[in-house]
């Protein structure tokens, strides 16, 4: 059956892929382009485990159609590290034990990634705001906070 | 299925129109996704609205605010003039879903979604919000409270698509204020919700008022008894009772997992004498 060619850039490089118009962005990045980060949990955008940025805002990827990415900008958890580099929230997550299963993990990162972009300093009230997006059965939330407080801290003294 | 993407309205009414099969607007997608995922529907062309520059922003103008239909919830948040302006009708928008949801929900779908539990629609009808309807034929303004028929169901005809609402413009003491009850703070539906638009006059009496109510019935209600128990009072405790007895009255709610009917009668008069305390208190300045 063919497809829709969609052009967008993910994590940063150009990437063109064909694509039905009913599947959603996360079936297009983890079954097309092989980026099995984003994680589907419930599939209806209340677990968050599939978040993603869209133009730098953050997203349920299974909430957006793959059609949609066209000319449009998408972050995943694949662009967090550089290179073998892990990106500070990731060191963090694991430092403060912030998983245990791992599944939410990715969308946890991404939506603190975007949280902190856009707030370097928040209090732990505004990161459970912020974070509320993200369903975790395993940590009680508690270390994920504090993984995001502790990151906000070390790149607050960079 | 069939994806489209028309750079304006009436191109858009105009391939609504000629499908022959299921056609939907898409806008954010929060809610037709979840349908389309739970098969409740199968849509045989999607039409996406985010491409039409008529409805991609929020316009202040002489007459008052007008918020395009593609314009998300998080964008209207970050509109510091429409927050100052309508404070009551972004926080019933920023209540809707997470952050995720936040930054792809529109309130026109949160009004074309039809939902009996609709945050963002007695925040709107309190406002005395119009809609811009474009027909492949013809353009049409309604208010607000005449789009929802039912639970799911609108008053837009087959090739309507909504292009924008507006809000009007506001006298000076002018604010309002909607107030939910929900279990959790957070990725929640509204048990119960209420929205309180008013005006004062020079001496800080309520010239007039617009309360709407929603959850508490097969649609979201405005409520003329309960602003007439309000206006011509500072909201004293009298005129406080007698909103909450007004709402309560109106009330024609559904026991379901989220509430009783005696809990939501109850709590309605609750929310709309405390969203009119806050709506009152932003007038006041």
């Amino acid at each position: 059956m063919a497809g829709t060619l969609v052009s967008t850039v993910i994590n940063g490089d150009s990437t063109e892929f064909v694509c039905q118009t009913d599947e959603t962005l996360l079936q297009v990045l983890r079954n097309r382009l092989g980026l099995t980060g984003s994680k589907e949990g419930c599939g209806t955008g209340d677990c968050g485990a599939c978040s993603v940025t869209l133009d730098g805002r953050l997203v349920c990827s299974c909430l957006v159609f793959g059609v949609e990415a066209q000319g449009r900008e998408v972050g995943t958890v694949e662009g967090l590290a550089d290179g073998d580099a892990l990106h500070p929230l990731q060191s963090n997550f694991i430092k403060h034990a912030a998983l245990q299963c791992g599944i939410c993990t990715p969308g946890f990162l991404i939506a603190s990634k975007v949280l902190l972009d856009r707030n370097s300093n928040p209090t732990d009230e505004e990161i459970r705001f912020a974070l509320a997006g993200n369903l975790c059965r395993c940590t009680g939330y508690d270390k994920i906070v504090r993984a995001v407080r502790a990151t906000a801290n070390e790149l607050g003294k960079k | 299925m069939k994806y489209q993407t028309p750079g304006t309205s009436k191109e858009a009414a105009v391939l609504l129109q000629g499908e022959r099969g299921q056609a939907f607007v898409l806008a954010g997608g929060t809610d037709l996704m979840v349908r389309m995922k739970g098969r409740f529907v199968e849509p045989d062309l999607l039409v996406d609205i985010k491409h039409i520059s008529a409805m991609q922003s929020i316009k202040k103008s002489a007459t008052g605010f007008r918020i395009g239909a593609a314009v998300s919830a998080a964008e209207m948040g970050e509109n510091t003039s429409l927050k100052k302006t309508w404070p009551g009708v972004v926080e019933s928008a920023n209540l809707i879903g997470s952050d995720q949801i936040q930054n792809r929900c529109t309130i026109a779908g949160n009004l074309c979604n039809a939902s009996p539990a609709a945050d963002a629609v007695p925040a709107l009808i309190a406002a005395g919000a119009k809609v811009n309807v474009v027909g492949a034929q013809r353009r049409r303004t309604v208010a607000v409270e005449r789009i929802i028929t039912g639970p799911g169901t609108t008053s837009l005809r087959k090739g309507e698509v909504v292009e924008a609402i507006t809000l009007p413009k506001r006298p000076p003491k002018s604010s309002d204020a909607y107030l939910r009850f929900t279990p959790r703070s957070e990725m929640d539906i509204a048990v119960v919700g209420a929205g309180v638009s008013l005006t004062l006059d020079s001496k800080l009496v309520i010239k007039s008022a617009r309360v709407a109510l929603g959850a508490v019935a097969p649609t979201p209600l405005l409520v003329p008894a309960a602003a007439r128990a309000i206006v011509g009072t500072k909201l004293n405790k009298a005129a406080l009772n007698a909103l909450a007895e007004a709402c309560s009255a109106a009330c024609n709610p559904i026991d379901d997992k989220r509430g009783t009917i005696e809990f939501r009668t109850e709590v309605v008069g609750v929310l709309a004498q405390r969203a009119a305390k806050i709506a009152y208190k932003r007038a006041r300045g």
